[in-house]
């Protein structure tokens, strides 16, 4: 297993990412609230970076199982507003070095994403999630299952390109909750 | 009128169905690349060439962009490139602070300090970039690429634009991996491909309608950057220059005809 990614890395990598990082600490300095420990690789990004999206399986499940780990369910229901998390995931806001530490954030989801009929400005990055609770259903797996794509979607697949918006403190669980109902709300423009 | 055009566009597309927006966005970006205010740019560029400044008060005139001292003709086609004087690769704006060190005699912080202009203000780098490109009009993309430096670049360019980092753990292959994606209503080019970048890279640096803006491709790394949620790149640093560097070498064979328009 450790081969295949050796063997990974020096199809392509050259510099390695170890070269890189110590590049980008030089290269880069920090700007409001984005910080340098940003620059620095987590075991998902060395390991992605290193199989150019494409880890193994075997090594895959194991740093997914340890990703789901992080997943913190908030007590009491995971069904928020809808209509807040419409709001939510309109705005791009949050994390860069020009958004005000603090703020709340937003999800970016329609940067992605196909949610509302009535928003045409979607991106087409991630699967369109029209329809997402009238075709998937709405009970309790299902809501813990979107609760957790959201607060960290490496857990489910390892080098997607959605970011963990709950793990890198990008979105409150509140928030989260919101997104929910946004996909799963019978009510929600989501479902029509 | 071409901004009535535009909003009436617009209108259009709001009231489209969705599988025209992509129709109505075609031909907003069509709309967009005719006729372009960066032309009026291109002769404050030129004032600026050749305007005295610093402490050794001469004009970047002798700066060498690679063709020889002071020649412009096709200077931009062939950046980036290796710099004996220097002894590294240097991208346009890499080698204008250059010149502004060794010929006009000024400090890197101060000819540094305003390098991204704003709405109708471009800075100095975006002026000079905008008349240098300008002379390239016609010329084929042909980036450095023997020297060992060059091909170092090249390689680290590639790499980082592989590299996953930062808060939202993307790479420049997020968003630019994987053909017919988009950003909202904003399509993605999948830049390690020629096909790809060959046209984007020959429109480079541009005036951007939507903002009001000369931007250049250090505007384009360093903002890139800002949306990865990553800190920021230095200005002109080996970062941005490689990076540069591997879209421009993936581009060559184009002939350049910039600088144009951006949405």
């Amino acid at each position: 297993m450790l081969l295949v990614v050796l063997l990974a890395s020096a199809a392509w990598a050259d510099p390695t990412p170890q070269d890189i990082q110590g590049i980008m600490q030089r290269d880069f300095h920090p700007r409001g609230q984005a910080t340098m420990d940003r620059v620095v690789q987590d075991g998902v990004q060395r390991v992605c970076t290193d199989t150019r999206d494409r880890p193994p399986p075997d090594l895959a499940k194991a740093l997914e199982a340890d990703q789901m780990k992080t997943i913190v369910y908030p007590e009491g229901g995971l069904m928020g507003d809808w209509k807040r998390g419409e709001a939510i995931a309109q705005s791009g806001r949050g994390l860069t070095w020009n958004d005000k530490a603090g703020d709340p954030a937003g999800g970016s989801c329609y940067n992605c994403h196909e949610l509302s009929p009535h928003e045409l400005s979607h991106g087409t990055i991630g699967p369109s999630l029209r329809r997402f609770g009238s075709t998937r259903g709405t009970g309790p797996e299902v809501q813990r299952y979107v609760y957790g794509k959201i607060y960290n979607a490496k857990a489910y697949n390892l080098c997607s390109q959605m970011p963990r918006l709950g793990d890198s403190g990008t979105l409150s669980a509140a928030q989260i909750r919101d997104l929910v109902a946004l996909l799963l709300d019978p009510a929600s423009p989501v479902n029509e | 009128m071409r901004f009535i055009a535009f909003a009436a566009a617009l209108f259009a597309s709001c009231a489209a169905s969705a599988q025209d927006v992509g129709k109505e966005i075609q031909r907003y970006r069509q709309m967009v690349a005719e006729g372009s205010p960066a032309e009026l740019f291109e002769l404050q560029g030129e004032e600026l060439w050749k305007k005295a400044q610093g402490p050794k008060n001469v004009s970047l005139e002798r700066c060498d962009l690679g063709e020889g001292p002071g020649v412009l003709k096709g200077a931009y086609a062939h950046l980036p490139r290796y710099f004996k004087d220097a002894d590294r690769v240097m991208d346009l704006e890499s080698r204008l602070l250059y010149c502004m060190s060794t010929l006009q005699g000024r400090s890197r912080e101060e000819a540094t300090a305003r390098v991204f202009g704003s709405a109708d203000r471009p800075s100095e780098f975006e002026l000079l970039s905008i008349y240098i490109a300008g002379q390239s009009r016609g010329v084929k993309i042909e980036p450095g690429l023997s020297q060992p430096k060059e091909k170092a670049s090249y390689e680290l360019g590639r790499a980082l634009y592989f590299h996953r980092v930062g808060a939202w753990d993307f790479s420049c292959a997020s968003c630019h991996g994987d053909e017919g994606k988009r950003i909202r209503l904003q399509e993605l080019p999948v830049l390690y491909k020629p096909q790809y970048a060959r046209p984007v890279m020959a429109s480079w640096p541009a005036y951007r309608v939507s903002t009001s803006q000369v931007i250049t491709l250090q505007w384009r790394m360093n903002d890139c950057y800002r949306q990865m949620r990553m800190p920021e790149p230095t200005f002109a640093s080996e970062t941005t220059v490689a990076l540069i560097h591997f879209l421009t070498v993936t581009a060559r064979g184009e002939p350049y005809h910039g600088p144009g328009n951006k949405r």
